[in-house]
This record gives C-alpha cells, sequence and structure tokens, in this order.
C-alpha cells in the first residue's frame, strides 16, 4: 500500500543542466554584500525566475494488488513522482508512507558494467536493484531461461547485442520481488514478442496481491493492465479513476492542445534537455483543401525554427496514434538530403509525404530536430506536438469507407481468385443448391 | 496470512509504514540501513577488483610494480642521493613500508572521488544508500595492497630484516588505513557531484599530502617541538605504527590512540555531510 499525500518538488531552474564551480560560488559570495548595496531589485529577480514545479500537491493511495497506470505528458511530473516513491530524490513539501519493500525498475540494467560477464551482471544488477545473493542465485536459472542467454552467460556483455543486452537486463528486472513495484517506460524497449512477455510478467506480479505502479505512454497497455490510473498534467493530478476514463480525458486533453498547427515556443512536450529552436509546426494538406487531410493525400510537415547559431538542419518526425502507438518514422538522418544545404539560423523546414497510408482518426506527431554535424545529439525535441485529423474517403471506389477500427495503417490490396477443380468444390457447390432450395 | 503469491509476507505489517518519505528529514546515518546493504557493498567492491585491471596487458602485475618502481626511485634519489635519514633502517624497506599504506590511501580516494560522478545512473535510476558507492573503492584498492605487500615479503629477507612477531598488527593498522581512505573517498566523491573541482584539486592535494606524511622521511626528521604537528596528520601515525611492525620497533602507543581518534572522528564526519549532501545527489548531478 502506498500513500502520497500533498506532494510537491521544485527545481531550480537550469540546476540539472550546470554544476556550480567553487569559483562561481565564491564570487557570488563576496559580491552579494557589494550588490545588495548597490541595487536590491536584482537580486529579487534572480530569486523569483528560478524554480519551477515538478509536482504540485499531489495525493493518491493506492491499496495492495492494485496496478496503478500514471499518464500524462513528457514533463507532466510522473517520472519525478516515481523518483520521489523510490527514494531517489526528495518531495520539498508533503509525505508518502510507503508499506512494504520497494523495488523500482527506472531504467533496465542500471550498475551493468561492460567489461563484466552475462553471469557476473547478474549478480551485480540484482544487488543493485534489492535482492540478496542467496535469491539471486535461486532465481538464476529462470532468469537466464528468461533472457535466453544462457551461451553467452560468461562473455562481457560489452560483445552483446543491443537485444540480447536488453533481454538480459529486463530478465533480472522481472523476477525482483518486492511489495510495490515501480515501473518506468522501460517496456518500450526490445521486440513485440518480448514486450509481451513483459506485460505478462507483470500481470502476474499484481495477481500475486503486490502494488504495482505503472509509467507509460502506450495506453493500450495500461488499460489492458491497471486497475486504476492517475493523469498528471504541468505537475498536478488533473485525473483520476478507471482507466477508460483516465485515458480518455488524456487524449482530449492532447488532441485539443494542438490541432493541425502548435506554437512550439513553450510547448509542454520538449524535452528537458531540449533547447527550443523549432518555434512551430503545422501539418498541411496540399491538396484543394490545405486544412483537410483525407486518406492517401499528399502532405507537408512544415516546421519554423530559428537558432541563436547558424544550424544545418536535420529533421525528424514520428507519427503516432492518438493512443501513442507508433506507426512510422521519417528522418533526414537517414535520407540525408539536406546534409549539403547551405547553413542557416532560422527558416523553414518541409517534408512532403506521398499518399498518406493513413486509416481514419486522429494522430500525434514528435518532432525532432539536430545539426547535420552532430545528427547522434538533438538540439530539439518535441513529444505530442501536434495532431492531425484523417478523414474517410472512399479510396477503393466501392462505395464503402474504411473502417478505423481495423488498424492505423492503410493499404490496397489486390484480390484475386483461382476455384480449385476437384470434389470439393463441386460438394460445396451442392451446399449452395441445397441451401438456395 | 491468506495470501496467493509465492513469496514471503510476514515482514509486512499493513498497519504501519514500513517507509516515510518526508520533505525534510534529520541527516541521520542510518547505519541499519547500511547494514541490511552489506551484501552489496561485497559486490560493488569485487566488481572494482574484477574490472580494475581488465583489457591492461600486464593485468595485476600493475599493483605490484607502481609501489615498488616508486619505492627504487625513491630509494636512489633521496636514500643515496639525498642521504635521507631512515632511522638506522634499510632505506628501501623503510620507504616500502611508507608507500604500502601511503598508495592504498591515495588509490581509493582518487578513485573513489570519481566513484559517484562515473556511475550517475546508479544515483538517478535506482535508490540504495549511495555511501556503499565511494566505501566500495577500498575493495579494489586493499586487494592491491594485499598484492604488493607480497613485494614486501620478498625483499624484506634480501636486505636482512627478520619477520617479527609484530607483522600481526599490520591487520588493525590496515583497517586503521581502510578507514581513513574510506573517509576521503566518500568526502571527496560527494563535493565532487556538486562541485566538479575536486577533480582538479585533489591529484594537487594529494600530492601536497604526501610530502605532509612521513613517507620518504622519518618523523625523527622533524626538530622535537614540532613532531606534533606531524602526529595531528593521522597517516603520520598509521606509517609509523608500519615500520614498528616491520622492523619489530616498540609501537607509540600513544601516537596511534590520538591517530585512531581522529580517523574515527573523521569517517564519522564524512559519512554525516555525505548524507547531508546526498538529498541533492539525484537532482544536480
Amino acid at each position: 500500500m502506498i500513500k502520497v499525500r500533498g506532494v510537491s518538488k521544485r527545481y531550480r531552474l537550469g540546476e540539472r543542466r550546470g554544476h556550480d564551480s567553487l569559483r562561481e560560488i565564491i564570487v557570488a559570495k563576496l559580491k552579494a554584500p557589494l550588490r545588495r548595496l548597490s541595487s536590491g531589485d536584482r537580486d529579487n529577480r534572480d530569486s523569483k525566475r528560478a524554480h519551477i514545479w515538478a509536482l504540485r500537491d499531489v495525493s493518491f493511495e493506492v491499496m495492495p494488488g492494485d496496478v496503478l497506470g500514471i499518464i500524462g505528458r513528457n514533463g507532466g511530473g510522473k517520472s519525478t513522482l516515481l523518483k520521489i516513491l523510490s527514494l531517489i530524490t526528495h518531495p520539498t513539501e508533503g509525505e508518502v508512507e510507503l508499506y512494504g519493500r520497494v523495488g523500482s525498475l527506472l531504467e533496465v540494467g542500471t550498475g551493468f558494467h561492460p567489461e563484466l560477464t552475462g553471469r557476473e551482471n547478474i549478480f551485480l544488477n540484482g544487488a543493485i536493484l534489492g535482492m540478496k545473493r542467496a535469491e539471486i542465485a535461486k532465481k538464476f536459472n529462470e532468469i537466464v531461461d528468461f533472457a535466453g542467454v544462457d551461451k553467452f552467460l560468461d562473455t562481457p556483455v560489452k560483445r552483446y547485442s543491443s537485444g540480447m543486452y536488453v533481454r538480459l537486463a529486463f530478465a533480472v528486472a522481472a523476477h525482483l520481488e518486492p511489495e510495490i513495484l515501480l515501473v518506468d517506460e522501460v517496456l518500450a524497449v526490445g521486440d513485440i514478442e518480448f514486450q509481451n512477455k513483459c506485460l505478462g510478467k507483470m500481470g502476474e506480479i499484481a495477481r500475486g496481491g503486490r502494488t504495482v505502479l505503472f509509467v507509460s505512454h502506450n495506453m493500450l497497455a495500461i488499460e489492458a493492465l491497471c486497475k486504476t490510473a492517475i493523469f498528471l498534467d504541468a505537475g498536478e493530478l488533473r485525473t483520476t479513476g478507471r482507466p477508460r476514463d483516465v485515458v480518455s480525458a488524456y487524449t482530449k486533453l492532447i488532441t485539443d492542445a494542438g490541432a493541425m498547427f502548435a506554437d512550439l515556443r513553450d510547448h509542454p512536450g520538449r524535452r528537458g534537455e531540449s533547447r527550443p529552436l523549432m518555434t512551430e509546426v503545422s501539418v498541411i494538406s496540399t491538396g484543394a483543401e490545405p486544412s483537410v487531410i483525407r486518406m492517401g493525400d499528399n502532405i507537408a510537415i512544415v516546421v519554423k525554427f530559428r537558432s541563436p547559431a547558424a544550424i544545418r538542419p536535420c529533421g525528424s518526425f514520428t507519427i503516432k496514434t492518438d493512443r501513442g502507438e507508433r506507426i512510422f518514422h521519417v528522418s533526414d538522418r537517414n535520407s540525408n538530403q539536406l546534409a549539403t544545404a547551405t547553413a542557416t539560423d532560422s527558416g523553414t523546414l518541409t517534408c512532403s509525404l506521398r499518399g498518406l497510408p493513413l486509416m481514419p482518426g486522429r494522430y500525434l506527431v514528435d518532432l525532432w530536430l539536430a545539426d547535420f554535424s552532430h545528427t547522434m545529439a538533438p538540439l530539439d525535441m518535441v513529444a505530442d506536438a501536434c495532431w492531425f485529423e484523417v478523414s474517410a474517403v472512399d479510396l477503393l471506389g466501392s462505395g464503402k469507407l474504411p473502417p478505423s477500427s481495423e488498424g492505423s495503417v492503410f493499404v490496397s490490396g489486390q484480390w484475386s481468385l483461382r476455384p480449385t477443380l476437384s470434389r470439393e468444390t463441386s460438394n460445396a457447390s451442392k451446399v449452395t443448391e441445397f441451401t438456395n432450395a | 496470512m491468506p495470501f496467493q503469491g509465492g513469496y514471503n509476507t510476514e515482514e509486512v505489517d499493513h498497519r504501519s509504514p514500513v517507509r516515510v518519505i518526508g520533505a525534510r528529514r534529520w541527516a541521520a546515518l542510518e547505519l541499519l540501513d547500511l547494514w541490511s546493504h552489506r551484501e552489496l557493498f561485497y559486490i560493488l567492491a569485487e566488481r572494482d577488483v574484477k574490472v580494475r585491471y581488465k583489457q591492461s596487458a600486464l593485468g595485476v602485475t600493475w599493483a605490484i610494480l607502481q609501489p615498488f618502481l616508486t619505492m627504487v626511485i625513491f630509494t636512489l634519489l633521496f636514500g643515496r642521493l639525498g642521504r635521507m635519514p631512515s632511522a638506522g633502517e634499510p632505506y628501501a624497506i623503510f620507504s616500502y613500508a611508507g608507500l604500502l599504506p601511503w598508495t592504498f590511501f591515495s588509490t581509493v580516494v582518487t578513485t573513489g572521488s570519481n566513484s559517484l560522478i562515473n556511475n550517475p545512473n546508479l544515483i538517478t535510476k535506482v535508490y540504495f544508500p549511495r555511501l556503499l558507492i565511494p566505501a566500495s573503492a577500498v575493495g579494489a584498492g586493499l586487494m592491491d595492497l594485499m598484492i604488493a605487500s607480497l613485494t614486501l615479503l620478498v625483499i624484506m629477507p634480501i636486505y636482512g630484516v627478520k619477520f617479527h612477531v609484530t607483522l600481526i598488527m599490520l591487520l588493525p593498522l590496515v583497517a586503521l588505513t581502510a578507514m581513513i581512505a574510506a573517509a576521503g573517498s566518500i568526502f571527496t566523491s560527494a563535493v565532487n557531484v556538486k562541485y566538479r573541482d575536486i577533480r582538479h584539486a585533489l591529484p594537487f592535494a594529494i600530492q601536497t599530502l604526501m610530502f605532509l606524511t612521513p613517507v620518504i622521511y622519518p618523523v625523527s626528521f622533524l626538530p622535537q617541538q614540532w613532531r606534533w604537528v606531524l602526529m595531528l596528520n593521522p597517516l603520520s601515525g598509521i606509517i609509523e605504527g608500519f615500520r614498528a611492525a616491520i622492523f619489530g620497533n616498540p609501537f607509540d602507543w600513544q601516537g596511534l590512540a590520538i591517530s585512531t581518534a581522529i580517523v574515527a572522528g573523521l569517517l564519522t564526519t564524512a559519512a554525516y555531510s555525505f548524507r547531508r549532501m546526498e538529498r541533492q545527489f539525484a537532482d544536480v548531478i
């Protein structure tokens, strides 16, 4: 059981970015009395702008055996909440009572050392997650089976493929048995088969009577696994209740927020470390009516940016369903089309897509911007930057509109039939005759 | 307990919380919490030992070569050329006896001071008493010390130094060195999280400290009325103790008692200030 009462967390702005050097501190200390003499009001202004609230007066309770889903946009406070519950950071205000041993899974493979073998890392990682050596030894074979790495147990993990690495890391984590389990979006890694295995394991854990808190962007997983859900936005608890209701409150908020055009300068979906270079985004149809996107249309994603220094912009975007499942990703990092363009400090980046292969429905856009000289380190990232609606069209000319309930991607197929000339066919035709009669 | 899950629930009392996280809590040492994580301490130390000489051609030989070559250089430079007094003992053994605990101390503090900033995920992605991270740096240093001690056993007969029963005193002396090394490691690692200046200041500080410690000279090198200053540095008492144990000389019990008291004080202070600074680690690192 967990009781959270009025928990708030305040961060000093810029705290996560720089490390104060001793010199700065000393200089600031020496200057402080002088500055107070010269101008009292600058001091005031400094202390006013310096804080943000990552969490604000959040209260809820989770009962044993409950699985609580936590949803919200990036920067909404989900990760901060998990970090407070797992003792990693302290709340500025409020109190949390934890009735049981807590295990937290904010990342898979925390503490894995690349030089150590799979076997050694199982013990190291298990101990870091809070398991006793005897407990790990008892579950060792189970862990190895779950990960499927038995042949490579004595190989240093730096020689593992990334898939093997993640499987081993998750296998250790999945065998953690605390009374309270906190899981961040770790399931977003690995292939679908492995993800399903992990979801199954989490369901099993909850049925065993333990309390699970689960953060995810995958609304299907939230609805399938959780008994209750909470929705955090801008550090505040917006909605709490049945997963279905909370999920719809969340999807309503993100779709109401940003239509086919969005101002990105103060966008809540911006990733923590990003610099706000992208200023606006719009999704337009290049057809007759720019503001209506229909299945199969040619569309363009248009991003305006402004940067303090000239950059050679390398853009990417991901199209997701309104429940957060990724559908496809387009990146100039892979196609290098603008790699030789001249650098500029502001401009408009456009990506045209021919024949949008999407079923009717609402779709979200994640944006990503880098400089071609460092495509591994994005300058700006905005999740759920804007959304657009795809309307149904009788693309197949059959007089029927395709149902959006059957998936998100539209593919037209060419059907053909060649009857087999055998006894079964003639029997079948007899049956037909019979029913007709 | 009617619970379907096949795990042990006896330890959970659902009426009173196992843990309360509040906004402000007085920095407590929480020794019980540390004790319950002792296995993790061993595992982290074991990791440091295993990783220490991976992918180095000479491997563990480095633990022998480093203090041995330093001893050779010191012997030539200070013993032969500088005619540094060595309290009547062969200078090679004399300086090696000082280098053993000194190298142990300086290695642990140097590696320990970076232990937190080199493992940010251990701080931002998981919780356990973080004190264990810098403290476990002692493990790898201890292994180096044991290997380097083997060299001592080889060179002692060469210089005609007999094995005395006082050698047994090396055990508590090593424990004392481990404690002061842990104190240095714990304190510098915590300060390093917020002020990366430590990385630049520490090598210089360690070098300076070596000259303020009787590693290459005996305490008797100083005039009688100034020796007490040297004894404020607990490493002085420890190193003099190492020499007494190796050469079979009488111990300066009073000096050792003072050193022990200072070490205990430093370790407690380091642990408390670590606990106080720890609250900010995840937000700052």
